[in-house]
């Protein structure tokens, strides 16, 4: 009797979940799923490229001679800004085909690194546009991503250096998970004040990320700090033992968390859609009332789901550490946490898309830094991208009415996130 | 119309619930149990702890040195809260219990100072003056928090607009050499993203956590960018006039709060005129009543024939004049200079403050005060050579943040439509 009436209950559920049957969701307008964000990536480059049109001294001297040279100044710039952040985000194609060809290791291995590098920077994308998307998909916006990265840092750095003697096969592993165990707890921290007293998941983890880095600041600069740094806020090395592998040898840092990181997207995806506690929790972040009616405890799932998003977090900074930077320092993320919220958004809060966005980020990112070099245009302009590309994502209405498309027939989905007061 | 205020205030009666009752005694006590046993068991009986009484820089409003016995200060502070926390257990203060815990937290705060400089001297008015410096970009935040939600559209861009109106004010300042064309610069900007959370959560009816998160990402890319490009090689461009002190006659020569209220800049006149323009209009106008009932009830308005449209592109609007405000204050009236990111997360502490503060522009001052004195002790007591590293003293802020929104929130004050986008039938 009881079992039959859970097996109601959760019909209910997955009724609410999956929404229109299938043969509907198949008719849908232009490119399916992606035509919107991809229109949106597309104008939030045509926005950047106009603020790179409009902040450089050039085009106003050549506008000064005549209209006809302004314009071609224009050009010039945008494209020299462009071409020098596609080539160093994927790659010179005519180099890489030369390479190819011909049989040198070495030059297939340069020719192919900027792509490689683009991959490296995606791996600590992946795993905060997890974390930001696991919140997303039960009801919580977990803004502290950062935070959470900076301790799981803090403790993957820890384990990596001060506990010796361990073979690597449970050393790296441990060090991986310390971190994780980190992030989880500055998730931990925030989920239950939201949970028990209903303490708003935006403001506390903004704070905890104010003091995520203050501690950091104190441990590299006290407790944690490397012997004869004179000071700075730098940890020692970690031991050999500890590191993520590379590849290939320097300056090529493809590693192995790469692949680390596909594999925890596939196992987040498989806990969120295969598993009762991802129905669970997806009903909670989509129908909290429902939820309720169906005997589900939001209170445990919202503490699950926010130690579990620190977790992600925690294991995008151990990554870096692990794998890429071998030590800490104050200047281990260029803002990943911040970035993985559009992320998320972008990859439709779900762990294919996050992917995808991840490395489509990643390659920004990575390209901008030599934009940066090639035409001293700040990398700061990635970000003003970022929220552009975000906010017509957020709002695919705007996207429609500029590129003149139907609106589509069934709504779209939308990322449920409540007030101040609580969870109704 | 009066009367109608009335009764919706009357609504609003804080109910505390029997476990927050619970909680917040224990908190109590647990602050006079850390007063005593911390703080005055550590303290040398004989050490005297002296306060000085008048800030550094300042002509008029004079005031003798205050000389205590710091453990016997500190042990009649801590019977003092543990009395309150047990009165809270057994009875319960009902709707004073947020202005008690602010007693003891203000108790716990000044037991620190004595414990802290016991054998010291500390300029405590000096403090104070920082403080309600401090203070200014925190309620002001939250007043502008107000605004906005009480016509229903929460806004967590503030930090954002603060950011973008403390750089844009720094250009136009320096560039024009005069600091009022600053602050109309900054506030214009910030204006401009609000209107862009308008359109986004009212027109298009974005998910009002995110309009404001595009804000926030927005504004730190962009002022990013062009200090970059342009602030840190052009230093014309970036080195606005400050707004001076202007003592206020008479009142300035006040012994103490002469100088900490009546002799600083316009940043905390303005505070207090937006405080009693705000209070007023909200509670004791038809413009407030029509503002409060669409982010209570916006079709009930909607039926009085109030549009609510309009409404909350106004109260959005406003909200981004005020922030306005609290974001040139960094450039123009403390720092003078822009420097990315300056604002270190004071947006959202206002947001905080407004909360704690149970969206009143009374409450919402006090809370910011608190704040400000927390963030002003970190800094004064890192001079006194204290034993704890700042950055721990850096914390405070944010902890306390935390703590007050963990405990001091009842259910069901926060206006009742406030993220819901509005769609008319």
């Amino acid at each position: 009797m009881s079992e039959k009436k859970k097996d109601l209950g959760l019909e209910i559920l997955k009724e609410i979940n999956e929404g229109q049957p299938k043969d509907e969701q198949s008719r849908k307008p232009f490119l399916g799923k992606a035509g919107i964000p991809l229109l949106a990536i597309f104008t939030g480059l045509v926005i950047g490229a106009l603020l790179i049109a409009v902040t450089s001294q050039s085009v106003y001297a050549a506008f000064s001679e005549s209209v006809g040279k302004g314009f071609s100044a224009i050009f010039n710039e945008v494209g020299t800004a462009y071409k020098a952040l596609f080539t160093s985000a994927i790659g010179d194609p005519v180099r890489m085909v030369k390479a190819v060809g011909g049989d040198d290791v070495r030059e297939i291995r340069q020719a192919f690194n900027p792509f490689l590098e683009s991959l490296v920077q995606s791996t600590p994308y992946i795993f905060a546009g997890l974390a930001v998307a696991l919140g997303f998909r039960s009801g919580l916006f977990n803004i502290g991503v950062e935070g959470q990265l900076f301790i799981g840092a803090a403790c993957a750095t820890w384990v990596g250096y001060a506990v010796t003697g361990l073979p690597a096969w449970i050393h790296m592993p441990l060090a991986f998970l310390a971190g994780a165990l980190g992030g989880a707890l500055w998730g931990f921290v925030p989920g239950l004040l939201k949970a028990k007293t209903g303490g708003h998941e935006v403001i506390n983890t903004i704070m905890m990320n104010w003091i995520a880095f203050r501690l950091t600041e104190w441990l590299l600069s006290g407790p944690m700090t490397r012997e004869g740094s004179g000071g700075m806020p730098i940890s020692p090395l970690i031991q050999k033992t500890a590191e993520i592998p590379q590849f290939f040898p320097a300056p090529i840092r493809f590693h192995l968390g790469f692949f680390i990181a596909l594999l925890v997207a596939y196992l987040i995806w498989w806990l969120l859609f295969k598993t009762t506690w991802g129905l669970n929790l997806r009903t909670v972040g989509t129908n909290p009332r429902a939820a309720r009616y169906a005997g589900l405890s939001t209170t445990k799932s919202i503490i699950v789901a926010m130690s579990l998003s620190g977790a992600l977090a925690g294991m995008a900074g151990a990554v870096q550490v692990l794998a890429v930077n071998r030590s800490m320092a104050l200047g281990l993320s260029s803002g990943y946490g911040f970035d993985s919220i559009a992320l998320a958004l972008i990859g439709n809060t779900h762990p294919v898309g996050v992917v995808l966005a991840s490395i489509l980020f990643g390659t920004l990112r990575n390209g901008a830094t030599r934009m940066m070099v090639v035409s001293s245009i700040p990398i700061d302009i990635v970000d003003v991208i970022q929220a552009i590309i975000l906010m017509f994502v957020a709002a695919p209405a705007i996207i429609r009415s500029i590129y003149h498309l139907r609106k589509p027939k069934q709504e779209e989905q939308q990322v449920f996130l409540s007030g101040w007061g609580g969870q109704s | 119309m009066t009367t109608n205020s009335r009764v919706i205030e009357h609504k609003r009666v804080v109910e505390v619930s029997s476990t927050r009752k619970l909680v917040v005694g224990i908190v109590e006590v647990l602050i006079g149990l850390l007063i005593y046993f911390i703080f005055a068991l550590k303290t040398a009986s004989g050490a005297l702890t002296r306060f000085v009484m008048t800030p550094g820089g300042i002509d008029q409003g004079f005031m003798a040195d205050w000389i205590l016995p710091s453990k016997i200060t500190l042990t009649v502070l801590a019977i003092a809260a543990l009395l309150i926390g047990i009165y809270q257990l057994i009875r319960g203060f009902g709707r004073w219990t947020n202005l008690m815990v602010g007693i003891c937290a203000l108790f716990l705060i000044f037991g620190f100072l004595v414990w802290q400089a016991a054998d010291k001297q500390l300029n405590l008015a000096g403090m104070l003056s920082s403080a309600v410096l401090l203070a200014v970009p925190i309620t002001l935040g939250a007043f502008s928090g107000i605004l906005a939600e009480r016509s229903g559209i929460v806004n967590i861009s503030i930090e954002g607009m603060m950011l973008m109106a403390s750089m844009v004010a720094a250009i136009v300042g320096s560039v024009t050499k005069n600091p009022w064309l600053g602050l109309l610069g900054g506030i214009l900007s910030s204006i401009l993203l609000a209107l862009i959370l308008g359109v986004l959560s009212i027109k298009y009816k974005v998910n009002q956590t995110i309009s404001g998160t595009v804000i926030n990402i927005f504004s730190a890319g962009l002022t990013a960018f062009i200090s970059q490009k342009f602030l840190q090689h052009t230093p014309l461009l970036n080195t606005p006039k400050l707004f001076p002190r202007v003592p206020i006659p008479g009142l300035a020569s006040i012994p103490l709060i002469g100088p900490i209220l009546f002799n600083q800049n316009i940043f905390v006149y303005l505070m207090f005129v937006i405080l009693i323009v705000l209070q007023l209009a909200l509670f004791e106008t038809r413009w407030g009543l029509r503002l409060r009932s669409v982010g209570e009830h916006p079709k009930a308005a909607d039926t009085l024939g109030i549009n609510v449209i309009r409404t909350r592109y106004m109260g959005v609007i406003l909200s981004g004049l005020v922030a306005g405000i609290a974001g040139s204050f960094f450039t123009l009236g403390s720092v003078g200079r822009f420097d990315e990111g300056m604002t270190a997360g004071k947006g959202f502490i206002g947001l905080a403050a407004m909360i704690f503060g149970n969206w009143m522009p009374v409450g919402a001052i006090g809370a910011g005060m608190l704040f400000g004195f927390a963030d002003a002790i970190g800094s004064k007591l890192s001079l006194l050579g204290s034993a704890i590293p700042p950055q721990f003293m850096a914390m405070a802020p944010y902890l306390i943040t935390m703590i007050v929104l963990a405990g001091f929130i009842g259910k069901g004050q926060a206006p009742a439509a406030e993220g819901e986008p509005y769609e008319k039938e």
